[in-house]
Formats: structure tokens, C-alpha cells, sequence
């Protein structure tokens, strides 16, 4: 029954690994503004769209990493 | 001329109408914008959301003084490598098109490489290389397409303030404490008596105690740090007794696991922290966009153009403006210091100080004070007196402004704290001395049990869900309160005073009435075609009432500013503007804005111009008036007194030449016997909001122009103040309903506590289910309550 310390310990490790990710998501601003994503998430079609019809050049949208 | 709407901007398309591409645009900023985007490949702008532009305002040279590198560098968040990095507040964003167009910014500039918008606090962050580009061109760029950012002294100042998210942290951490708590203290509620379960009892207990560590320590400091300071000035508020409970749990928890007494609380503990924490979240301020501390330093510019003793020209921070200094003020631009106009005309519009919105003229020699904004033509002026020295900056030195009116009230919920703290203690030491000579053993026992139940977790969450959601309502119907607290503190009020001009008046329409010698056909064919070449504001809406079609190429035409304007037509002129320039001599009407008009030299008559009041003023104070105080208190004269006193209430007071300190005077002397509420709208209502004890600014665009208040109210939605008041009133009697409620759960885990047989299992029970139905009552029952204002 000593496996349950081995239970615990993934169930635990995992638990954490989790809560580590939520907070550097809030570090990163993610929790900053939480309505513009939900928006601009809908417009990647037009962009698409909108860069076949212009020539101009194709500039990719990153992040932003300037924090 | 058809009666069209504006392709880009939805509004009417009037006089100025353009036709290109086969669409209408009411002006040729509209359709300038609109070629910008076509020919950029942005078109999609127009699919998203129709007519969802804003017009462009004319505003080249105002943004010179970002040529300052020094006022640049204190704006930008980064600047290194030819690469900087801004954030820009633009109070234009309104619609998934401007999200949309704002994050395409690349489209219209190749230097601009990443631009992202936050919709809710209503700012663009861009990202640009400066090899060929600037912040400077980039807000040109910006109001070139009809989003004019909003760059305040007030933002200059704000630099490096950090964004706390210690409250997301904090929730995060009990959220995370109490699922996994939660899980590891399933088995022990079955109780079974199982060897294997038995066996690893510790493992689990001391797992939770692991687990509960940061939520005590990190997540629930507050709640120590608020009773602590709460005792320390002999104020028993509701923190004590939770801080009391959270103390007890963790203590009581830690001793039986240690000694094997039982399985502890830790359960309810972390369970009791994440829901507080929760309440607090709710209640949380949500309209970021808006700011309610703004003071005159939102409204001025960051710096001015100074003109040098040899002629050059300089851009300077205004606080660096100096007694004595020659000053350049644009087109358009705010006047940051009292000064005296020495070269131009001056046409100033006073409206965010007093509120009024017809333009004042002035002439060189004369006196201009700060907060004036200058509409048409360029000034010198030289600077009488400093920025934080000026007339109207003046006031800001008065104490009231570094007050915290929140601090100062004592909620309903600390009122009820008080004496639950008291009740608790007493029940605990009684069935603690009872159970002493009746068994010993167990009073200890009993005297943390109650502690531990009493807890008012549902209590303390009553007050932040009922005025958190009746926060969000209020908002819903363009009431934007500061904070929670307001809508206690305007439950309690029993007088009402309000500004004249721009408050009870509206800005946007004029009645105007013509009174002289009436026009003949011609001669208002002339007038209108006339009014029709001038951009001066009378001139548009003395355009839009005069009824003719017929529209003529004019022979000649002159415009003096800031006197009136000149048309010829076959051997007929006619003149419109003050009264000296179409040569009357007495302009005897000093109450209104006039206009005059003559026809070949020949003075035919005047419009008046007058101040119309808002819609349902009169239904509103009736309202009002049924249980509270009324009074007026305005900046003008009195020529509407005789007016007003036929329309309002007999009771109300009018008190009429008030400078804005009499205004705070008046209310502070009000309050001795009242609590108030001040309606107000300009700058000079400044003093009296911050004064008062609910201060409201009403407002035409929220985003705007607005003093520093406990809330901001839309202009068109003034009528529904008398249903704000009478919800307010309504939350708290639902705040006092959940108190009643949460006391009968209070009142059953006691008889459990003070018979000593509380388990934890109960506690577990107990608490979240308590908490739950407060939070369903609550907010249930303001969403019905709120439904009264839909039908307004």
C-alpha cells in the first residue's frame, strides 16, 4: 500500500505543475484584459482574406515579448 | 440634399456632405478616413460593423510637443534600438471594427510592427522601429483615421506605476488550496473504519496542513492586517471576527491533527478564504477605461509652446511655464495658466470650467483664465500667474481633494460586525463556562467550535455580491459608480443639489428664436447660403433651422474672426455676427448668446440662442422631491430663475453667482444637518462633488470630459437618478434580508457548536452551502430588482 506516497506524490506534483502555469499566465498579463481576445480571436478569417486581396507584404503579428 | 447617413460614421450628412465612391460622407475627414482604409486593404472595417467610424478632428500642430525627445522618453515603456514600445490611451474605441482596425495598424504604416488593443480599459499598445517613424507621427497616424489618443499630464505623472494583481494571486492560491484540500479530506467523511485508511490518516492530514500554510499566511493576511488595524482604532469590524475564525480553524486544525484528536478544519478553512476572496473579486472596480480621480491635470496639455526673447520657438512643460512667459496657444488648445491675451481674437470656450457652451470673446489686453479652450486662430498671451497657482487650479489646494470619502463611512456590514463579534464572544465564554463545571474536558473544545462556526463568511459576502452586481446593473443603464460603497452611501442621502449649466441644461441643443424685423425670402436664401461657408459653431446650427432651399454661389464672401461673417450676392450683402459688427449699438441682452443680423448695412434683428433644458427635468425633480431635499446651485446669473421657479418643485432652493468655493462651502455647511448628493458636470463642480457625500458628474461622452467623482452618469440617462437613488435604497434592504438569512445558518451550526458535537464534516457542509445561498439570494434578488429600470 506504500504506493499510495507514489500516488500522492504525481497527484500532488501535477496539482502544482498546474498552479505554476496559472501563475505566470497572470504574471504574463493574461488575466490583464480578459474581453479584447474574444474578439480578436474572431477576426484571423478577414485577415486572411484581407491579405490575398493586398499586395502588400506579409507581416506577421507576434506577441508582443516587452514586457 | 437628402437626408442620408454618413457611410463612415453613421451620422447625418448635412451641409458638408461628400459623395465619393458612390457613398455618402456627412464631412471630408469622414471620407478621408475611408480612402485611408480602402486603399490600405482595411475595408473589412465597414463589413464588421456599419458606420462604425469616428469623425477626425483637426489636429496637426497640437502634437508638436512630442519633437521633445525629453517628454517622449517619459510617455514610452521601452525604447531601445531603434525600437519603441507605447501605450496610448484612445477614448474612441468602442466596437469590434476599431479593435479590428487598431490591430491592423501595420497595414497603414510599414515601422509599425505589432499594435494591440485592450478593449476594456480602452488603450493601444504599439510597437514601432523609430528609423523612420515617431511617437509623434504615430498619434498624427492614429488621428488621421479618427482615434485621436488622449495624452494627459496626469498619464506624464503616472509613469511606473505597477499593475496589482495581488487579489488574482491571492484567489488563485486559495482556489488551489482548497480543491486540493477538499479531495484529501474525502475519505475521513465516510469515517469508516478501514485499516488501510487508518494507516495513512497522517499522510493526508499533514497534506492539508501543507496545503493551508499559504492560504492562512499569503492568501488571508488581509484579513489580519484590516483587524488588526481595526482594533488598533477601537473598531470592531466585520474583519475581526473572521480573522477570529480563520485564527481558530488553522490553530484548532493543526493542534488535532498533531495530537490525533480528529481530522481537523482545514476544509472549511481554505474553503472560508477562497469564497471571501471571491466577494472581493466581485466587487472589484470594473470600469478601468474610466478614471474617477481625474483632477484639471487630465484636461491640460503636457507642454506649450514658449516663445523665446529672440522670436524662436520652444516646447515646454507647463509646469515650467514661468510668471512673465510669452505663450502660443492653437486652434483648439486648452489654456493652462491665467494669462493676458496679447496678439488674436480669442474665442473661448469655457465649457469645462463652468459648463457653459456658447463661446466667450475676447479682445487683446483682456484677462483669460486657465481651462479655457481656444477654438479658432492662433493666441500669444502673456502668463499672469503659474499652473498650480491659477484660478481655477486653486482649488485643488483645498484639503477636501486628499480625503477618502470611502474611508470615512462605516458600512452597514462593519455596523453589523460590531455587534456579531460582541454576541459571539459572549455566547462562546457562556458555553464555555458552562461546559467547565459541567465537563471540563470539553470546553475547550466547545469555545473554538463556536468561533469556528460563527465565522461570518455569509455575512461578509452579502454586502459585496448584492452592491457588486447592483454595480454591474447601475452600469448596464450608463451609471458608472467608482466603487461599492457608493451605493450605500447613496442609499442614505436626503438632499439632492444640482448644477444649472450642463447638468440640468444640455450642451448639444439650442432653442433659438428670432426677434426683430422679419427676413424676406432673399434675404434668408442669402443667410443660409452665407452660414453655409463659415465652420463657426452658431453659424452650423443657425444653419440648420433656417428654412430655404435655395442655395447660390456667393460673390463674396469674408469671415472676421471671432466678429461675424460677410456674404454678397447680386448687389445684396448681409452681414451675421455681434452686435458692433453688423453695427448695432446696444447689445442689451447679457444673459444669452445672440446673433445679429443686417441686411445691406441695415440691422434687421437678432436669434437668441438659449440654453435648452434636458428632457423630463421637470418629472425628475417631482420625483425627487417626494423624499428628498432639492436645491440648485449655479455659476450663472439668475435670468433663468423666474423660469425654473414656474417648472421645479416649490421647495427647491436656488442659490444663483456661486464661484466653485461657495459651492463647496455651501454643501460642506449643508452637511452639518444632511447627507448629499451633488449633481454636477464641469470643473467648477470640482470642489462640490468631492465635497459632497455622493458626488455624481453627469456627462454627454463618459469618456471625456468628466470631474473627479464617486460616479459618472450619461446626460441621457438623467432621468432614471429618482430609480438609482430608490435601488440603492432597495440593495441595502436585500443586504439586510441575507444578514437574517445567514444568521438562521449561523444560529443552526451554534446548537451544534454549544452542544459540543460539531464534526468537521459539518463545518464542511455548513459553510459552503451557507455561502452558496447567500450568493444565489443575492444575486437573484438584484436582478429582479433591477429589472424596474428596463421598463423606464
Amino acid at each position: 500500500m506504500s504506493v499510495i506516497y507514489v500516488l500522492l506524490a504525481i497527484s500532488v506534483t501535477v496539482a502544482i505543475i498546474f498552479f505554476i502555469a496559472f501563475v505566470f499566465s497572470v504574471k504574463s498579463g493574461q488575466y490583464d484584459d480578459t474581453y479584447t481576445p474574444s474578439v480578436r480571436m474572431l477576426f484571423e478569417d478577414e485577415l486572411v482574406k484581407d491579405k490575398s486581396n493586398s499586395n502588400k507584404k506579409d507581416i506577421k503579428q507576434t506577441k508582443s515579448t516587452n514586457q | 440634399m437628402t437626408d442620408s447617413t454618413c457611410y463612415h460614421c453613421g451620422d447625418e450628412c448635412g451641409r458638408d456632405s461628400v459623395t465619393f465612391d458612390g457613398k455618402d460622407f456627412c464631412c471630408n475627414g469622414c471620407k478621408t478616413v475611408y480612402e485611408i482604409f480602402t486603399s490600405n486593404g482595411l475595408s473589412t472595417f465597414y463589413e464588421l460593423e456599419g458606420k462604425a467610424g469616428t469623425t477626425p478632428n483637426q489636429i496637426r500642430k497640437k502634437y508638436d510637443f512630442l519633437d521633445n525627445q525629453e517628454i517622449v522618453g517619459r510617455l514610452v515603456e521601452f525604447d531601445e534600438e531603434n525600437v519603441q514600445v507605447v501605450t496610448l490611451s484612445i477614448p474612441s474605441i468602442h466596437c469590434s471594427s476599431c479593435i479590428w482596425v487598431l490591430e491592423n495598424l501595420n497595414k497603414l504604416h510599414a515601422a509599425i510592427s505589432v499594435s494591440q488593443v485592450d478593449f476594456p480599459k480602452k488603450t493601444i499598445r504599439v510597437t514601432y522601429k523609430t528609423n523612420d517613424f515617431s511617437l509623434k507621427a504615430l498619434v498624427l497616424l492614429l488621428g488621421s483615421i479618427g482615434y485621436e489618443p488622449y495624452i494627459s499630464l496626469e498619464e506624464y505623472n503616472k509613469k511606473g506605476k505597477k499593475v496589482d494583481r495581488s487579489l488574482i494571486y491571492k484567489l488563485g492560491v486559495a482556489g488551489f488550496a482548497f480543491g486540493n484540500v477538499m479531495l484529501f479530506s474525502f475519505p475521513e467523511y465516510f469515517e469508516v473504519e478501514e485499516f488501510w485508511l487508518d494507516q495513512y490518516k497522517h499522510v493526508f492530514r499533514w497534506l492539508m496542513f501543507a496545503f493551508s500554510l499559504p492560504v492562512v499566511f499569503y492568501a488571508g493576511i488581509d484579513y489580519f492586517i484590516s483587524a488588526y488595524k481595526g482594533i488598533r482604532s477601537k473598531l470592531l469590524n466585520i474583519d475581526v471576527p473572521i480573522a477570529l475564525g480563520i485564527f481558530t480553524l488553522f490553530v484548532r486544525s493543526t493542534v488535532d491533527i498533531a495530537f490525533d484528536l480528529g481530522s481537523g478544519f482545514f476544509d472549511s478553512l481554505t474553503g472560508l478564504v477562497f469564497f471571501l476572496l471571491l466577494g472581493r473579486f466581485f466587487q472589484q472596480k470594473t470600469y478601468s477605461y474610466l478614471s474617477f480621480e481625474r483632477d484639471y491635470k487630465s484636461y491640460f496639455p503636457i507642454a506649450v509652446t514658449r516663445l523665446q526673447k529672440n522670436g524662436g520657438e520652444e516646447n515646454i512643460q507647463i509646469y515650467n511655464i514661468n510668471v512673465g512667459d510669452r505663450v502660443l496657444i492653437r486652434s483648439h488648445e486648452i489654456i493652462p495658466v491665467d494669462c493676458i491675451l496679447i496678439k488674436g481674437t480669442a474665442e473661448i470656450d469655457y465649457s469645462f470650467v463652468t459648463g457653459e457652451s456658447e463661446p466667450v470673446l475676447k479682445k487683446s489686453g483682456e484677462k483669460l483664465f486657465a481651462g479655457g479652450k481656444q477654438l479658432s486662430g492662433v493666441l500669444e498671451v502673456e502668463v499672469l500667474r503659474s499652473v498650480s497657482q491659477s484660478y481655477l487650479t486653486q482649488l485643488w489646494s483645498n484639503s477636501i481633494f486628499s480625503k477618502d470619502k470611502a474611508s470615512q463611512f462605516q458600512t452597514l456590514t462593519d455596523s453589523i460586525g460590531k455587534r456579531f463579534t460582541v454576541a459571539v464572544l459572549s455566547i462562546a465564554t457562556l458555553a464555555t463556562i458552562f461546559w467547565l463545571v459541567y465537563m471540563p474536558s470539553l470546553a475547550l473544545n466547545v469555545f473554538t467550535s463556536v468561533l469556528i462556526i460563527a465565522c461570518p463568511c455569509a455575512i461578509a459576502l452579502a454586502a459585496p455580491f448584492t452592491l457588486g452586481n447592483m454595480l454591474r446593473i447601475f452600469g448596464k443603464y450608463k451609471l458608472y459608480l467608482k466603487n461599492t460603497n457608493t451605493i450605500e452611501r447613496l442609499s442614505k442621502i436626503d438632499t439632492a443639489i444640482f448644477d444649472k449649466t450642463g447638468t440640468l441644461t444640455t450642451n448639444q441643443k439650442d432653442t433659438i428664436h428670432y426677434e426683430g424685423m422679419e427676413l424676406t425670402e432673399d434675404e434668408t436664401a442669402l443667410l443660409k447660403t452665407t452660414l453655409r461657408a463659415s465652420n463657426h459653431p452658431l453659424s452650423r446650427s443657425l444653419y440648420n433651422i433656417l428654412k430655404s432651399n435655395a442655395i447660390m454661389t456667393l460673390e463674396e464672401f469674408q469671415e472676421e474672426t471671432g466678429k461675424g461673417i460677410e456674404g454678397k450676392y447680386n448687389e445684396h450683402s448681409i452681414k451675421v455676427g455681434s452686435a458692433s459688427y453688423v453695427g448695432e449699438n446696444k447689445s442689451n441682452s447679457i444673459t444669452n448668446t445672440t446673433v445679429y443680423i443686417s441686411s445691406d448695412e441695415d440691422v434687421k434683428g437678432r436669434f437668441v440662442f438659449k440654453n435648452t433644458y434636458r428632457e423630463g427635468m421637470q418629472q425628475i425633480f417631482d420625483e425627487l422631491a417626494e423624499s428628498l431635499e432639492l436645491g440648485i446651485l449655479s455659476g450663472d446669473n439668475d435670468g433663468e430663475k423666474k423660469k425654473l421657479e414656474n417648472v421645479l418643485p416649490a421647495k427647491t432652493k436656488m442659490m444663483f453667482d456661486q464661484k466653485p468655493e461657495d459651492k463647496l462651502e455651501y454643501i460642506k455647511k449643508l452637511q452639518e444637518k444632511n447627507t448629499v448628493l451633488m449633481v454636477g458636470d464641469g470643473l467648477n463642480d470640482a470642489g462640490a462633488l468631492a465635497q459632497s457625500d455622493v458626488g455624481l458628474a453627469v456627462s454627454e461622452n463618459i469618456n471625456v470630459f468628466s470631474p473627479a467623482c464617486d460616479g459618472i452618469l450619461d446626460a441621457g440617462n438623467l432621468n432614471m437618478l429618482p430609480s438609482f437613488i430608490k435601488l440603492s435604497k432597495k440593495s441595502i434592504r436585500i443586504i439586510k434580508l441575507s444578514f437574517i438569512l445567514s444568521l438562521c445558518y449561523n444560529v443552526v451550526g451554534l446548537y451544534f457548536a454549544v452542544t459540543g458535537q460539531l464534526q468537521p464534516v459539518i463545518a464542511a457542509i455548513l459553510m459552503p452551502l451557507s455561502s452558496i445561498s447567500i450568493v444565489l439570494f443575492t444575486t437573484l434578488a438584484t436582478n429582479f430588482i433591477g429589472k424596474e429600470l428596463k421598463n423606464k
